[in-house]
């Protein structure tokens, strides 16, 4: 039997991430100063968010998709790979973890979440998962001799394998049920059935691995521990481009396989949705150290992308993906200052910095204000186009229910700034810039505004 | 500085002759005024865009300079802000004041896939705003010449971007323009009150912040429901011409009601305006209430009359009845007030309060008269603001009770002080009684009741002010008060009131210059109001005959 050869041009870039990754490993050995590596992974990186657009179509009998949606959160993730390795280069030295492993497992990392992004089979989305989340363990735990690094990647790892597990069950439900594991065949095997218990259950248990993933009230209890014990730049990582992945699949998986469950799912969501913006802003505000505060923000923001997807529209997907974008700017933004500053962890210790560093004070003054979804910043188109979908697709409550949070959670990145700029300084704070960090901060602050000013460069 | 053995020292510095310079200056700025309302009359520039584009552009260049170069850093500011003035006043002389339409206008397309416009235009209604705006600015900045001297920088960077937003949100006719101005105002604005302000400054920038907040993303809601009713248009001239049903009306009201009425404040939400006036500093307190407040009353023209006129009309009685709580409530709290700025700031509500209470009249007077009272309070109250901040400069004090006999000391200052006590009680021939007599007597016509509980109002504010007066200026002097280096008023500081001098008996005498700006717009607005239900009822009947 002859099987011919299938046109891989669609994986091309993932093909390109994955052999990137495995030669840095190779690198590793070779190179005593690990730099270069990370430059090699920018550089490749940069070229594959070039090629993304020209590598579209279906490879491996429809298996991997590579469409507008997919092309467009593989963007993210690697915007969000590119900062996380300009705002490492210098902290690994500084933590003593500066592993080659580092940046190679950041690479392997993307890539699971590019074949999430482009998977339309089950199998490859969990695939896809594993590759991502496994990548992810380890490098929590990069700070080897940092107790609460090992802790958070144990933590993450525990918790991590029990929403796989759940996933797998809920996937091999499916698989029982309807016979094929490809998301389209569910789609058209469930049009015909029904919604029986046993479907739904395959439902809820995809549902709440995912939860797991975006860090969703009530399976967040992970993030605000693994954001704060693991290495700063992980964290930002974490915070941004697995969310998007997370997202990428459930807005896949629900708007073709679940499609005819879209009352059942909508109404789960929306419980979600509300508990995730109500925990997260919320437990945000009591919170001392600004990587807790951090992590419980993005709960947040996770509630609010939530709503896109209970919206359910074309414009409500386009909103998330823009939303997924701009957040991902603004907190890795968020994070390069938190690396900035030397043991810049504790809110208190931004008293008074835009005395002592009035520069860095203002960038975090513009991501704080991003982050809250004020005017002119991104943070506000993002939010804006989100509730706009939202509001179109009839949900007007949960919108109001939303900026009403929206508007409370502005109290905790308030805080930030009236540290930095009202309260006198309590002691000097070191800073440790370096040129790819400030490259970092630096394009993230002009995407704030750029965003803000003139969204159309995020609309397409 | 050397007093010791002099109680009190009541000279003034002979080698400054500050009178005397000031009387120079005067003539001066006026030639200033005039002749760069000659120049700029006939030079085809976009004017709105450069007077809401200019400031922000000063701003930026406030920022890139050193830190150390205060001095540069301050005349920037100033010379940006003038010029802005300056560019600001074709507004004035080539305004067509009979046709209710937007003037100035400038479109194009902004963010396409959504259709937002950057549309900006004035009419009869936010053209003096914009102008009042551009002015009080600069004296914003000469009031801070000595008073701010931590991060100078920063101060001038964000008063010149709360020019740049302020003239940005008069200017709007495109619903999500306005909305982007009016709340990235609140970013300069919140430091302003945050780093420059009192003691209590902390607590009262983030009130301030997150009750406009709140209310600002309730608006928006209204704002992105009205977008989807019109046929995804932000277009706000479209929005004024389109009717909408009664039941989304009345929605919508609350919705924007929620913005605008924090924004006033009116009766139940006024609660930030006290904490925020009192702890800004001078320039912040001038901002808040000359400009920013008034916002809030525009947004009530702009939006909810007539884009809402049905609602309005339903709504009205409710709206006078809360406006008239504020004005009696405001001035009963003033008279228990032991703090200068804590009294003005509640005096704010009072006047507030008859601005509303002139606008929901919706009729001819009522309307003017509110719109004509909107620009006395900020003449009025940003004065009065700038009288405080200048004497807290030197005394560090706002309890009433620390001053007493300053008419001996401040011979210049409590003429001044006097004049816009006056303009504030309403006296005949200042611009306070132009306004509240309007607004009276379109309360009147509205409810006879309701105007006669606001004239009570007029009475109480008169008994406030003048006990302020007597307390703070005459009885007799405090010993304390004699500790301080009390100079009277610089040239600076009395170049920064005269212009408002001025326009309070100009306006008090003859007001025609600003009403008839505004005489064709308020027509066009109650055309729109009565109208609206008529063809409701018409439709209605119409709907009964099928």
């Amino acid at each position: 039997m002859n099987i011919p050869f299938p046109d891989v041009t669609p994986v091309i870039p993932e093909i390109i991430m994955a052999t990137v990754a495995s030669l840095l490993l190779l690198a590793e050995l070779v190179f005593a100063n690990k730099k270069p590596l990370g430059y090699t992974g920018v550089v490749v990186s940069a070229i594959v968010i070039y090629l993304l657009p020209l590598c579209k179509g279906e490879a491996f009998g429809g298996m991997f998709i590579s469409d507008d949606f997919s092309v467009y959160f593989k963007m993210i993730f690697l915007i969000s790979l590119i900062l996380t390795i300009l705002i490492s280069l210098k902290y690994l030295q500084i933590e003593h973890a500066d592993f080659g492993e580092y940046y190679s497992l950041l690479l392997f990392s993307t890539t699971g979440m590019m074949i999430m992004a482009s998977a339309r089979d089950f199998i490859l989305v969990f695939l896809g998962i594993e590759l991502m989340s496994l990548s992810l363990y380890i490098l929590c735990g990069v700070k080897k001799h940092d107790p609460r690094s090992s802790e958070a990647a144990m933590k993450y790892f525990l918790l991590g394998a029990f929403s796989s597990a759940l996933l797998l069950y809920g996937i091999s439900m499916v698989y029982g049920l309807t016979t094929t594991t490809d998301i389209y065949g569910i789609a058209s095997y469930l049009r015909q059935t029904p919604p029986t218990l046993p479907l739904m259950l395959s439902m809820i248990l995809i549902i709440v691995a995912f939860s797991f993933k975006i860090s969703a009230v009530p399976f967040h209890m992970w993030a605000p521990d693994v954001y704060e014990g693991a290495p700063t730049s992980v964290t930002a990582f974490m915070s941004t481009a697995p969310k998007a992945a997370a997202f990428a699949v459930l807005g896949r998986i629900f708007f073709t396989a679940y499609q005819t469950f879209e009352p059942y799912w909508t109404t789960i969501l929306l419980v979600i949705s509300v508990l995730t913006m109500a925990v997260g802003t919320i437990m945000a505000i009591v919170q001392t150290n600004i990587k807790r505060m951090l992590a419980f923000s993005s709960i947040a923001h996770a509630g609010y992308i939530l709503i896109a997807l209970i919206a359910g529209t074309n414009e409500a997907m386009n909103a998330m993906k823009v939303y997924l974008m701009i957040y991902t700017f603004m907190n890795l933004g968020a994070f390069g200052i938190v690396i900035l500053l030397e043991k810049g962890e504790n809110i208190s210790d931004y008293n008074g910095l835009s005395k002592s560093h009035p520069f860095t004070a203002a960038l975090m003054l513009v991501f704080m204000f991003s982050l809250a979804g004020i005017p002119p910043t991104a943070g506000f188109i993002g939010k804006f186009y989100i509730f706009m979908a939202a509001i179109n697709a009839g949900y007007t409550w949960l919108v109001i229910i939303a900026v009403v949070f929206s508007a409370v959670s502005a109290y905790f990145y308030l805080r930030i700034i009236m540290n930095m700029y009202m309260k006198p300084m309590s002691e000097t704070v070191g800073t440790t810039p370096s040129l790819g960090l400030a490259a970092a901060l630096f394009i993230s602050a002009i995407m704030m505004f750029a965003i803000g000013l003139v969204p159309s460069i995020v609309l397409f | 500085m050397g007093h010791d053995s002099h109680p009190v020292n009541i000279e003034t510095p002979k080698s400054n002759y500050p009178m005397l310079r000031t009387v120079a200056m005067v003539p001066m700025f006026a030639l200033l005024v005039f002749f760069g309302a000659e120049i700029t009359k006939d030079l085809p520039y976009p004017v709105l865009s450069t007077i809401i584009f200019f400031p922000i552009l000063g701003a930026i260049i406030v920022l890139l300079m050193r830190r150390s170069n205060e001095k540069q850093i301050k005349w920037t500011a100033l010379i940006v802000s003038l010029i802005t003035f300056l560019l600001a006043l074709p507004l004035y002389t080539n305004f067509n004041k009979s046709t209710a339409a937007m003037q100035f206008v400038e479109r194009s397309t902004w963010i396409r896939s959504w259709s937002i416009e950057y549309f900006i235009g004035v009419d009869g209604i936010s053209v003096l705003f914009v102008l009042l705006s551009a002015l009080l600015t600069i004296l914003c900045v000469t009031v801070s010449w000595t008073s701010i001297t931590d991060r100078t920088k920063e101060f001038y960077a964000s008063l010149l971007l709360i020019e740049g937003s302020m003239i940005g949100v008069f200017c709007s006719l495109d619903m999500f323009l306005f909305y982007i101005f009016w709340e990235a105002m609140l970013i300069p604005m919140y430091l302003l009150i945050g780093v420059w302000g009192g003691p209590n400054r902390v607590y009262a920038a983030i009130k301030f912040f997150l009750f406009t907040l709140v209310g600002s993303v309730l608006m928006l809601v209204g704002v992105i429901v009205l977008y989807f009713n019109t046929d995804r248009s932000f277009d706000m001239l479209r929005m004024m011409n389109t009717n909408y049903p009664f039941d989304l009306q009345m929605i919508l009201f609350w919705a924007f009601f929620a913005a605008f009425a924090v924004k006033v404040p009116m009766f139940p939400v006024h609660t930030w305006l006290p904490d925020a006036h009192t702890e800004a500093p001078a320039a912040g307190s001038v901002i808040l209430a000359g400009i920013l407040i008034k916002m809030g009353a525009y947004g009530f023209l702009r939006f909810n009359m007539p884009m809402l006129p049905e609602a309005s009309k339903a709504l009205a009685p409710t709206m006078m009845v809360l406006s008239v709580i504020a004005i009696i409530y405001g001035a009963v709290i003033c008279l228990g007030q032991t703090d200068l700025k804590r009294l003005i700031a509640y005096s704010s509500v009072s006047h507030m309060g008859f601005v509303t209470l002139g606008l929901f009249a919706l009729n001819m007077q009522g309307l003017q008269g509110g719109i004509l009272q909107m620009l006395n309070h900020g003449i009025v109250t940003g004065a009065l603001f700038l009288l405080v901040g200048i004497v807290y400069e030197r005394t560090h004090t706002r309890l009433i009770a620390d001053y007493g006999g300053a008419a001996t000391v401040l011979p210049v200052y409590s003429t001044l002080f006097m004049i816009f006590t006056l303009a504030a009680i309403g006296l005949p021939g200042t611009n306070g009684f132009i306004g509240e007599f309007l607004i009276l007597v379109g309360g009147f016509t509205a409810s006879k009741t309701l105007g006669i509980l606001a004239a009570t109002g007029v009475i109480i504010g008169a008994a406030y002010m003048l006990w302020l007066y007597q307390n703070v200026f005459f009885v007799k002097t405090n010993p304390a008060l004699l500790e301080h280096d009390l100079k009277d008023m610089g040239m600076r500081e009395m170049m920064t009131l005269i212009p408002l001098v001025i326009l309070v008996f100009w306006i008090g005498i003859y007001p025609n210059t600003f009403l008839s700006f505004m005489d064709a717009s308020v027509q066009g607005l109650l055309d729109r109001i009565n109208s609206a239900g008529q063809a409701n009822v018409t439709a209605q009947i119409v709907e009964v005959l099928k």
